[in-house]
C-alpha cells in the first residue's frame, strides 16, 4: 500500500533546470503536459529544453497483467448491471456475494500471474493487489454477505485463514521432516493453527509430540479432548445462539478448570495453548510473531472470548485489538485505517481512504457500484449533481479513455452512469483517432447504437474528407451515405462533374453506374447517376430513350444551371442525327431551356457555339 | 465458462486468429493457431499452442489454456492474416505493409522473412492494406486504396498490380479458382477478377438491388466453386451463386451489427460459421446430410429471412422453410450462440476439424475443441 505522504511527491522532469526556467503545464484528462517556459528564474541563462513531457500518474493502466484485470472486470461488471432490478432483495443476496467472489477471483488471478512473471519492480503492485483482495474480502463478509451474529466469527475467521497462507507451507516444511516433532517451526505450526481456530490440523500435529513423550499421554490425551470439543457454531443446525453460547461457555469453563488445576504445568506450550483457549489476551500477544497483523489478533480474540459478537459490537473490538497489538509510537497505515472503516460499517469512509491511497479508480469504482446494488450507499448527493457511485465510475471510465486500446470498456462504463454518463461520452468518443475505416466503423457503430448522431455525423464526414483528399470518391460516397450526408454526396458529385468535365471521361465508372438507391441522397447525386446513364444509353445506341433522359434532366430541374451548356451541347449529336428523335414538343422544350439560358447571367458559353446551337435548333 | 469454453485474456485486442493448417491426410486436430492484434501502442503476432506441445495439464476433462510459444512485434494493425504453409504467415497491415514472417519450430521464435513495405498506399500516405489470401506461392493483396496486389512468396518485386480496381475500399478476398479471385468493398459490391486478362477491369459485378450496404467478408463454399458467403455493415449473411447473375440465392438476419467474418467449415460445409460486432459468434448448421445445404437449393428467389437469429444456447430448431418448394424435411436451419452472452466484438474466427478460435475486442482468445459437426 502507498504511504500517505505528508508532501506530495516531486517527479522530476528530464532535461529541466527548476532554478533556470519556470515550467509551465497544461492539465489533460489523464496526464499533465510540461514544457519550459520563456520565463527565467532570477540569474538564470539563456537556452532552452525544446521538449514537451507528457507525465502519467496512472503508470498501472499499461501494466499488460493489469489490462487482465480491466477487462474480465468489465465482463462482470456489464453482467451486474444487468440483474433484473424487479426480483427481492434477499434472493439478490446470493447472486451478489458470487459477483462479489467472482470480483475477487480475478484479482487473485492476476496476483498469481504477477508472482509467475516475478518482476522484482512489479512487487509493489502485487502487494497493492494483495491488500485489495484483503479488503474487498472483509467489504464482502461484512457488508454484503452481511452475516449475523455467530457466523461472524467464522466468516471472519475464513478471512483472516485466506490471507495467511504462510502456515500450511510450514506444516508441509515441518511434517516432511525426519522429525517433526522436533523441528525447530514445530511448536509455531502447532500454535499458528490453534490461533487460526484450526483444530482439527493442531490436533493432528500435536499427534507426533505425544507420540514422543508417552510419560505424559495424559496430559496430551486431555488437550486433545479439549480442542476437539471446542464448539462451533453451525448456523444451518437448528441450534439457536443461545443455546451455542451456553455450550460454549460450559467448555470454557471446563478448560479454565485445567488451568487451574494446573494440569499443563509441566509443558510450557501446552500451558500456553490451553490459555490461548480461554482467550487469556496476554499470552495471545507473546505470540504476535505468529499472529502478524493486528486483526488476526482481532479475530483470534473473538474466536475464544465473545464468538457471538454482533456486528455492530465489532468495531469496539477492532480498535481495541489495533491499540494493544499496534506499538503506540507507530504511525498507522492507510491499510489500517481503511480495514478500522470497515469493522465499524463506515462504508463511505473506507470509499473515501480507499480513493486517497490508490493510484486510479478501478477499486474503488467497482466496488461502489456492487454495494450500491446491494442498496448499502446512503443517496446523498454530492455536490455536482451526481452521487457517489456515479462519480467515481465516470472518473474510472475517464481514465480508461485516455488509453489507446481500453476506451472501449469505457463505453459501457458511461452507458450505466444516468446523469452524466452521456455526455461524457459525447465528448469524449470524438477524441479517439481514427487511423483505419476499422476503427471507425466501430466508433460509428458505438454512437449508432446510442442515437448519437451528431458524432456519426462528425466522424463520418472526417472520413469522407481524408478518403476525398486521397481521391477515393468510392470511398467517400460510402461514407457520406453512412452518415446520409447529402450536403457532402453534393460536394462528391460536384468532384465528378469537374473530372468529367476536365477530361471528357468518367471516372470510377463502378461507382457511378452502380449507385442503386444511394442515388437519391442529393440532387447532384441523382443527376451524376442519370447523366451516366444518359451516356450509356447513347453508347447502347439508344438515342429516343437517351433523348428523353436528357430533356428530362433539364426541366425537372435536376441539372444544375452550371451544366445546362453541357447537356445542350449534348443534345447536338442527337439533333443531327438522320432519323428525328426529338419530337416537336421535345423540340420546343429544348428551345425553352436555350431561352432560359441565354437570357440568364451566367456566360459560361461562346458566342460561336451559341450560334450554332441556335442554327440547329431552328433547322428542326 | 459457458458452452465448454473458456475465455483467455491477452492483454491485447485480438483483430485476427488464424489456425495452422493440418495435412488433410492426417486425422489430428490442429494444435497451433496465430493471432494479431490492433489499436494497440505495440501489435503483434503471436503463435500459440493447445496441443501436447505447451499444455500441462493432468486433467483429461479441463483442457488448459493456450500457451503462448512465441511472439513478434508487427508495425501496424494486423488486418489479415493467413498461413502461407507450415512455416511461414503473411500479415496485412494497417501502414499498407505485407509481410512474410517464418515460424521456426526448434527454436520457437518468429522472424520476418519478407516485407512490401508500401504495397498499398495513397499518392501522399500509407493505405492500410485490409486483406490477404494466399494459394502458395502467389499471395494477393486488397487494400483501401483500392488497388489489388499479386506477389510470389519467393519473388522480391510485385507480380502484378491492378490499379484503381475500385474506387471505394477493398475489404476483403478470397480465391475462386486459381486464377480468380472475388473482392468485397464497401460500396457493397463483389467483383470478379480473372488474372489470366490483363488489364485493370473485373469481369463481373455483383451487388444487391436495393441499398448497398458494405460488405467486410467473404467466403467460398470448399466443394462448390461458383458459391461464396458474404457478411457487411448490416450483419446479413447473403449466400450467392456467382454464375446466376446479379441476384443473391438468399439472405438470412444473422447479426444486429457488422458481420466481420464468415467461413464455410474446410471440411463439412453445411456448417457455416460468422461473428460480428455485436459480440456474437454463430454456427449455421443444416440438419440434412446432403452435401448441398438447404439455403443453397433455394431457387431463384431471393428469400429473406424475417426471424432473427437470436438463438437460446444449446440451439433449439428453429425452421427456416420459406425457400424450399419441396421437401420441408429439407429445410432446417439451427443456428446456434458459440459465446456467452454480453460480450465486446468478435472480430475474427477459424474452424478447423472440430476446432473453433475467436478473438474479441475484450482483450480475449476462446478456444472450442469440440465443436459438434
Amino acid at each position: 500500500m502507498e504511504e500517505v505522504d505528508v508532501e506530495p511527491t516531486t517527479t522530476p522532469i528530464p532535461g529541466f533546470d527548476s532554478n533556470q526556467k519556470h515550467l509551465g503545464f497544461v492539465w489533460g484528462p489523464g496526464d499533465i503536459l510540461v514544457y519550459e517556459t520563456i520565463y527565467k528564474a532570477s540569474g538564470g541563462s539563456a537556452g532552452g529544453c525544446p521538449f514537451v513531457h507528457e507525465v502519467r500518474k496512472d503508470e498501472d493502466i499499461y501494466s499488460p497483467i493489469l489490462r487482465k484485470l480491466f477487462n474480465e472486470s468489465h465482463h462482470i461488471f456489464v453482467g451486474l448491471q444487468r440483474i433484473r432490478e424487479d426480483l427481492p432483495s434477499k434472493n439478490k443476496k446470493p447472486q451478489f456475494v458470487s459477483i462479489s467472489k467472482n470480483y475477487r477471483s480475478v484479482i487473485r488471478a492476476c496476483m498469481e500471474e504477477l508472482q509467475q512473471v516475478a518482476v522484482y519492480h512489479n512487487d509493489s503492485l502485487g502487494n497493492t493487489l494483495l491488500s485489495l483482495e484483503l479488503i474487498w474480502n472483509l467489504c464482502e463478509v461484512l457488508f454484503i454477505d452481511a452475516a449475523p451474529a455467530g457466523s461472524l466469527v467464522l466468516h471472519l475467521l475464513d478471512w483472516v485463514r485466506l490471507h495467511k497462507a504462510d502456515v500450511d507451507e510450514k506444516a508441509r516444511e515441518v511434517l516432511a521432516s525426519e522429525s517433526p516433532a522436533e523441528h525447530q517451526a514445530y511448536w509455531d505450526v502447532v500454535i499458528s493453527y490453534v490461533l487460526q481456530g484450526r483444530m482439527d490440523e493442531a490436533r493432528q500435529v500435536l499427534v507426533k509430540q505425544a507420540a514422543l513423550q508417552p510419560a505424559a499421554r495424559v496430559m496430551f490425551k486431555l488437550l486433545d479432548n479439549l480442542l476437539m470439543k471446542m464448539p462451533i457454531f453451525n448456523p444451518g443446525e437448528t441450534q439457536t445462539l443461545t443455546e451455542f453460547d451456553v455450550k460454549w461457555r460450559h467448555w470454557r469453563e471446563e478448560v479454565d478448570h485445567c488451568l487451574q488445576d494446573q494440569s499443563f504445568a509441566s509443558n510450557r506450550h501446552l500451558e500456553d495453548i490451553c490459555k490461548i483457549l480461554v482467550g487469556d489476551e496476554d499470552v495471545l500477544l507473546e505470540y504476535k510473531e505468529l499472529l502478524s497483523t493486528w486483526y488476526h489478533f482481532l479475530v483470534t480474540r473473538l474466536l475464544f472470548s465473545h464468538p457471538t459478537v454482533k456486528p455492530t459490537e465489532l468495531h469496539y473490538y477492532a480498535q481495541s485489538s489495533m491499540h494493544m497489538f499496534l506499538d503506540t509510537r507507530s504511525v498507522p497505515e492507510p491499510l489500517d485505517s481503511i480495514l478500522l472503516a470497515a469493522f465499524e460499517f463506515d462504508i463511505h469512509q473506507v470509499i473515501k481512504d480507499c480513493s486517497i491511497a490508490l493510484n486510479n479508480w478501478w477499486f474503488v469504482g467497482h466496488l461502489t457500484d456492487l454495494l450500491d446494488h446491494c442498496k448499502l450507499l446512503q443517496s446523498h448527493n454530492l455536490h455536482f449533481g451526481s452521487n457517489l457511485r456515479e462519480f467515481l465510475l465516470l472518473e474510472y471510465a475517464s481514465g480508461l479513455f485516455t488509453h489507446h486500446s481500453l476506451w472501449q470498456l469505457a463505453v459501457d462504463y458511461f452507458d450505466h452512469c444516468p446523469e452524466f454518463g452521456r455526455v461524457y461520452l459525447e465528448l469524449q468518443i470524438e477524441r479517439v483517432p481514427l487511423d483505419t475505416e476499422r476503427k471507425a466503423l466501430k466508433v460509428i457503430r458505438i454512437c449508432e447504437q446510442r442515437q448519437m448522431t451528431e458524432q456519426v455525423r462528425s466522424i463520418c464526414k472526417i472520413m469522407a474528407k481524408k478518403a476525398l483528399r486521397n481521391n477515393r470518391l468510392g470511398s467517400a460516397l460510402s461514407w457520406s451515405i453512412r452518415a446520409k450526408d447529402a450536403a457532402f454526396a453534393t460536394l462528391i458529385s460536384e468532384r465528378f462533374l469537374q473530372d468529367y468535365c476536365a477530361k471528357g471521361t468518367f471516372s470510377d465508372l463502378d461507382l457511378i453506374d452502380n449507385l442503386g438507391p444511394a442515388m437519391l441522397l442529393s440532387d447532384r447525386l441523382t443527376f451524376l447517376g442519370k447523366y451516366r446513364e444518359f451516356h450509356r444509353l447513347y453508347g447502347e445506341k439508344r438515342f429516343s430513350d437517351a433523348a428523353k433522359l436528357l430533356l428530362s434532366l433539364m426541366t425537372a430541374k435536376i441539372a444544375p444551371h452550371s451544366f445546362w451548356m453541357t447537356l445542350l451541347t449534348d443534345a447536338l449529336p442527337l439533333l443531327e442525327q438522320k432519323e428525328v428523335i426529338f419530337s416537336a414538343d421535345q423540340t420546343h422544350e429544348l428551345m425553352f431551356c436555350l431561352e432560359e439560358l441565354t437570357s440568364g447571367k451566367s456566360q459560361l458559353f461562346t458566342l460561336a457555339s451559341l450560334a450554332r446551337v441556335k442554327q440547329l435548333f431552328t433547322l428542326h | 465458462c459457458a458452452n465448454g469454453i473458456n475465455a483467455k485474456y491477452v492483454s491485447k485486442k485480438i483483430s485476427k486468429t488464424r489456425w495452422r493448417p493440418v495435412s488433410s491426410s492426417s486425422l489430428q486436430q490442429p494444435d497451433i493457431f496465430a493471432t494479431g492484434s490492433w489499436d494497440n501502442e505495440d501489435n503483434s503476432i503471436s503463435i500459440w499452442s493447445i496441443g501436447e506441445n505447451g499444455v500441462s495439464s493432468m486433467d483429461d476433462e479441463f483442457e488448459g489454456d493456450p500457451q503462448l510459444l512465441c511472439e513478434y512485434k508487427h508495425n501496424g494493425d494486423v488486418l489479415d492474416l493467413q498461413f502461407l504453409d507450415q512455416d511461414r504467415i503473411v500479415t496485412a497491415s494497417s501502414t499498407g505493409a505485407v509481410t512474410i514472417f517464418r515460424h521456426h519450430h526448434n527454436s520457437q521464435t518468429l522472424s520476418v522473412s519478407k516485407l512490401w513495405e508500401r504495397a498499398h498506399h495513397y499518392p501522399c500516405n500509407n493505405a492500410p492494406c485490409t486483406g490477404v489470401v494466399c494459394n502458395s506461392p502467389e499471395i494477393v493483396t486488397v487494400g483501401e486504396d483500392g488497388r489489388i496486389m499479386l506477389f510470389r512468396a519467393d519473388q522480391e518485386g510485385v507480380l502484378r498490380t491492378i490499379e484503381k480496381a475500385d474506387s471505394s475500399a477493398i475489404h476483403a478476398v478470397t480465391f475462386l479458382r486459381t486464377t480468380e479471385i472475388l473482392t468485397v468493398n464497401s460500396i457493397g459490391q463483389l467483383k470478379l477478377w480473372d488474372f489470366r486478362q490483363p488489364g485493370n477491369e473485373p469481369s463481373q459485378i455483383l451487388s444487391l438491388t436495393g441499398d448497398r450496404v458494405p460488405l467486410h467478408c467473404v467466403d467460398r463454399h470448399p466443394n462448390q466453386q461458383h458459391i461464396v458467403a458474404t457478411g457487411g455493415q448490416d450483419g446479413m449473411l447473403c449466400i450467392w451463386d456467382v454464375r446466376q447473375g446479379n441476384m443473391p440465392i438468399s439472405l438470412m438476419e444473422a447479426h444486429t451489427s457488422e458481420m466481420w467474418e464468415v467461413h464455410f467449415h474446410p471440411s463439412n460445409p453445411g456448417h457455416l460459421f460468422s461473428c460480428s460486432e455485436d459480440g456474437s459468434l454463430l454456427h449455421w448448421e443444416t440438419s440434412s446430410n446432403t452435401d448441398t445445404p438447404s439455403f443453397l437449393q433455394g431457387g431463384r428467389n431471393t428469400s429473406i429471412i424475417s426471424r432473427s437469429a437470436i438463438a437460446p444456447a444449446g440451439g433449439n430448431q428453429s425452421l427456416i422453410n420459406a425457400w424450399l418448394t419441396g421437401d420441408s424435411s429439407k429445410g432446417h436451419l439451427e443456428t446456434t450462440h458459440m459465446l456467452p452472452s454480453q460480450m465486446l466484438s468478435v472480430n475474427s474466427l477459424d474452424v478447423l476439424g472440430q476446432c473453433l478460435v475467436c478473438g474479441t475486442d475484450g482483450e480475449a482468445i476462446y478456444v472450442n475443441r469440440h465443436v459438434p459437426i
